[in-house]
C-alpha cells in the first residue's frame, strides 16, 4: 500500500448521521475517484469529536482543517479546492479554536500544523545544556527571581492551583494541591524530591528534559522548596542516565556559583541545597515511597500508605515528590500566568504533554503536544502514518503500567478526563504503536515478564501473582491453555489491583484486563483453536514453564 | 562571578550575554550545533563532532562557533547537526555521520551551499 499524502475524516456520530453524514461520506468516495485521488488520499469515518455544533463535519489531515457543517453538495468543491488544488476552502471552514503546541522538530512548518507551542521542551535542543548563560538568555531563572522577590509561598501555590497543572508522572494528581499539603504540614525540616527515576520501558521524556535543559529542573525545584517551606532537595535520577547526571551536576555547580542555589538566594533569606542521588536500576524505585527508602540508603521497597510522603516522607519529614515533566511546567506558569497555561489543552487537563512515539510507525521520536489531541492525530501527523501501510491494531500508553488501547478508541482525546472516562490510563507518556502483526497474548506475556522480574517481592500478590500470570500466558502462547486459564487470569488481575501494596502491583494486572476486555476472541483462539491469529506465538505444544 | 542578588542583576547578566551574542552575529560568525543527547551520542554524534572540529582545525576556519545541544525530539534522524549562517535561517541536517559532517562543513559552512541530501524537511 502506498503512503497516503492526505487523510479525510467524515464524522459519523449519531448526531452527524442524523444530519446526513453518510451521504457526505459517499459523495467523498465518489469525488475522490472522479479526481483520481483515491490512491493518494485515505477516507475514513470518525466519531466522538465533540464538534456537534458543526455536524456533519469533515477533517482533513495533515493540515487538520475542520470543515462543517458540510452538505453532500459541498463535497465536490472541497475535493477540488483542498485536495486537488491544495488550498484551504475557507468558505466552509468550521469556526475552530486551533490546538496549540508544537512538534519538537518541525520548526519549518510552524503555523501550518495544529500544534505549535512548546512549554516543557521550549529550550531542549535549542540551548547548550552546559551553559547557564544560554539558559538565562532564554528566560532562565526569571521565574525564581519573580517568586523570591515578590511572591509569598501561598501566592505560588495559589497560582499553581489556578493553572490546573496535574502531575505528569502518570497518576495525574493536581500539583497545586500536593504542594499545599506539604506546605500545610508543620515541621522544622521538609524536603523536595524530583522523581527522575524514569524507568517505564519506552519513556524517555524526562531524560530529554534533563539532558537538554537541566537548569529548568533546578529552577523549578528551588521554587517548589520555597513554596512548601523546604530547604533541602534530592534529585533522584535513574542510574542509567549517566549523561543527564553529569549535566545536572555541572548545572548545579553553575547555579551555586551564580547564587541560584545555596544561601540567601536573591537576597530573600531563603536557602536551598540540592543533591543528586543516582538510582541503581530498580523499576520499583520510581514509586515514590520506594524512592524515598532508596535515598535513605535502604532497600528500595515501597512503604505502606498512609501515611503519605506529604506528611511522613524522607527521614520521616514532610516531603514533596514531583515528576520531572511536572516540575518543568512550573517556571513557565510562573512567568506567564495561569490563564496563559490554561489556553493550552482542554479545560480540565490544561497544558501540554510530552509523548515518546515508538513502534510500527514511519517516524519515531518525541513530541510535545497539547492535552486532548487524539491518538489518530499523533499517528497521522507526527508519526507520519503506520509503517508499510499496515493497520493500527492497538497502542500501549505509558510504558508497562499504562493501558492497552484498541484501534477503535484512537479518536478519544488524550487528556486525563477523557481517558478516565474511556477506562484507560494516560501513563507516563510512552506511546507504543502496534500494527496487526502484534499478538496480544505475546504482548501481555512480555509485559508480565517485566513485572515478575521487577516486583520487589515485598507483598505476596505482586510477587506470586505476576509469576503465576506469566506462566499462564506462556502456556497459552504455547498452545497449552485451557478456558479455565481465562478465569484464573481475571482473578489474578483483580487481586493484583486490589491487594498489592504499591503502584507496581496495582497496575501489573492491567495488560491482562485490557487484552481480555478488548481482544478476548484472540485469546480464546489461542486456547480453543490452538492457533495464534497474528502468527506470533510458537504454539509448540511444549511446556516451557520456567521459574 | 558575583552572585546574583536581585532581578536587576539577572537582567544585567542576560543583557551582557545577549550583547555578546549580537556581536557574534554582526561580526558574521557561523554557528554549528550538534545534537548531543543520549540518542545523538548513541547514533554517533561524538564522531560527527570530532569530524567538525577536525575540519575546522585542518582548514584553519575562523568565525565558526561550535556548540552542542540536547535532543530535539527527532531521535530517528540522529546524529543531527544544525548550521546557522549569518543572517540566514537555521538549517537542520539529519543522519550526519563523520563523512556527511565533513561535506557540510566544506560545502555549506565554507562555501555557503546547503547540502540537499541530508536536510530534514517534511
Amino acid at each position: 500500500m502506498k503512503i497516503k499524502r492526505s487523510m479525510v475524516l467524515v464524522s459519523s456520530d449519531p448526531h452527524s448521521l442524523d444530519k446526513g453524514a453518510e451521504a457526505v461520506y459517499q459523495r467523498f468516495s465518489e469525488e475522490l475517484k472522479a479526481f483520481d485521488l483515491s490512491d493518494e488520499i485515505s477516507l475514513s469515518k470518525i466519531s466522538d469529536m465533540e464538534r456537534s455544533d458543526v455536524a456533519p463535519f469533515v477533517i482533513v489531515y495533515p493540515e487538520a482543517t475542520v470543515y462543517g457543517p458540510v452538505t453532500p453538495d459541498d463535497v465536490h468543491f472541497l475535493v477540488e479546492e483542498h485536495l486537488f488544488k491544495g488550498r484551504i476552502a475557507t468558505r466552509l471552514q468550521a469556526p475552530t479554536k486551533e490546538l496549540t503546541g508544537k512538534i519538537a522538530w518541525l520548526s519549518a512548518r510552524s503555523g501550518t500544523l495544529p500544534a505549535e507551542q512548546r512549554i516543557v521542551l521550549e529550550r531542549a535542543g535549542v540551548i547548550d545544556p552546559d551553559s547557564i548563560e544560554d539558559y538565562i538568555v532564554h528566560d532562565g531563572y526569571q521565574a525564581l527571581g519573580k517568586v523570591l522577590t515578590g511572591m509569598s509561598p501561598t501566592d505560588v501555590i495559589e497560582l499553581l492551583k489556578q493553572s490546573g497543572l496535574k502531575g505528569r508522572g502518570g497518576a495525574g494528581f493536581p500539583t497545586g494541591s500536593k504542594w499545599q499539603f506539604v506546605a500545610g504540614t508543620k515541621s522544622e525540616k521538609k524536603y523536595v524530591i524530583c522523581n527522575a527515576d524514569e524507568s517505564e520501558p519506552g519513556t524517555f521524556k524526562d531524560r530529554l528534559i534533563l539532558e537538554g535543559d537541566p537548569h529548568s529542573i533546578i529552577e523549578a525545584m528551588t521554587i517548589a522548596a520555597y513554596a512548601v517551606g523546604a530547604d533541602e532537595g534530592y534529585l533522584y535520577i535513574r542510574g542509567e542516565y549517566a549523561l543527564a547526571q553529569a549535566r545536572l551536576l555541572k548545572a548545579i555547580l553553575q547555579a551555586k556559583q551564580m547564587g541560584f542555589l545555596g544561601e540567601n538566594i536573591f537576597n530573600s533569606g531563603f536557602n536551598f541545597e540540592l543533591h543528586v542521588h543516582g538510582g541503581a536500576g530498580a523499576y520499583v524505585c520510581g514509586e515514590e515511597t520506594a524512592l524515598i527508602e532508596s535515598i535513605e540508603g535502604k532497600r528500595g521497597e515501597p512503604r505502606p500508605r498512609p501515611p503519605y510522603p506529604t506528611t511522613n516522607g524522607l527521614w520521616d519529614k514532610p516531603t514533596l515528590v514531583n515528576n520531572v515533566e511536572t516540575l518543568a511546567n512550573v517556571p513557565p506558569i510562573i512567568r506567564n500566568g495561569a490563564a496563559w497555561f490554561k489556553s493550552f489543552g482542554t479545560p480540565t487537563s490544561p497544558g501540554t504533554k510530552v509523548y515518546t512515539i515508538m513502534g510500527n510507525v514511519n517516524l519515531t521520536g518525541l513530541i510535545e503536544v497539547p492535552m486532548g489531541i487524539t491518538l489518530r492525530e499523533v499517528i497521522t501527523i507526527y508519526a507520519r502514518g503506520m509503517k508499510d501501510g499496515k493497520q493500527l491494531k492497538l497502542a500501549q500508553t505509558g510504558g508497562s503500567s499504562g493501558s492497552i488501547i484498541p484501534a477503535r478508541l484512537q479518536d478519544t482525546p488524550m487528556d486525563y478526563d477523557s481517558y478516565a472516562k474511556a477506562g484507560v490510563s494516560m501513563g507516563s507518556g510512552a506511546l507504543l504503536i502496534c500494527n496487526e502483526d502484534t499478538c496480544v497474548v505475546d504482548l501481555a506475556k512480555v509485559l508480565l515478564n517485566f513485572f515478575r522480574f521487577e516486583s520487589c517481592g515485598k507483598c505476596n500478590p505482586c510477587r506470586i501473582g505476576n509469576q503465576r500470570a506469566f506462566q499462564i500466558l506462556t502456556n497459552i502462547s504455547e498452545g497449552l491453555g485451557s478456558m479455565n486459564d481465562i478465569d484464573a487470569l481475571q482473578d489474578i488481575s483483580k487481586w493484583l489491583f486490589e491487594m498489592s501494596n504499591c503502584g507496581l502491583g496495582q497496575t501489573a494486572g492491567s495488560p491482562i484486563k485490557d487484552i481480555l476486555n478488548h481482544f478476548r476472541e484472540e485469546v480464546e483462539a489461542h486456547i480453543q483453536q490452538k492457533e495464534c491469529p497474528a502468527g506470533v506465538c510458537a504454539m509448540s505444544g511444549k511446556s516451557t514453564q520456567t521459574v | 562571578m558575583n552572585a546574583i542578588k536581585s532581578l536587576d542583576d539577572l537582567q544585567k547578566i542576560r543583557d551582557a550575554a545577549l550583547a555578546k551574542r549580537k556581536l557574534g552575529e554582526t561580526s558574521g560568525s557561523k554557528q554549528v550545533i550538534v545534537g548531543m543527547g543520549t540518542c545523538g551520542i548513541a547514533a554517533g554524534a561524538r564522531e560527527t563532532m570530532k569530524s567538525v572540529l577536525d575540519f575546522i582545525e585542518a582548514n584553519n576556519l575562523e568565525n565558526v562557533v561550535v556548540t552542542q545541544t540536547g535532543c530535539i525530539g527527532l531521535c530517528e534522524q540522529e546524529p543531527i547537526m544544525q548550521v546557522v549562517m549569518p543572517g540566514q535561517e537555521k538549517v537542520t541536517y539529519g543522519k550526519v555521520d563523520a563523512e556527511v559532517a565533513k561535506k557540510i562543513m566544506k560545502e555549506h559552512v565554507t562555501d555557503g551551499k546547503v547540502v540537499q541530501g541530508n536536510v530534514i524537511t517534511i
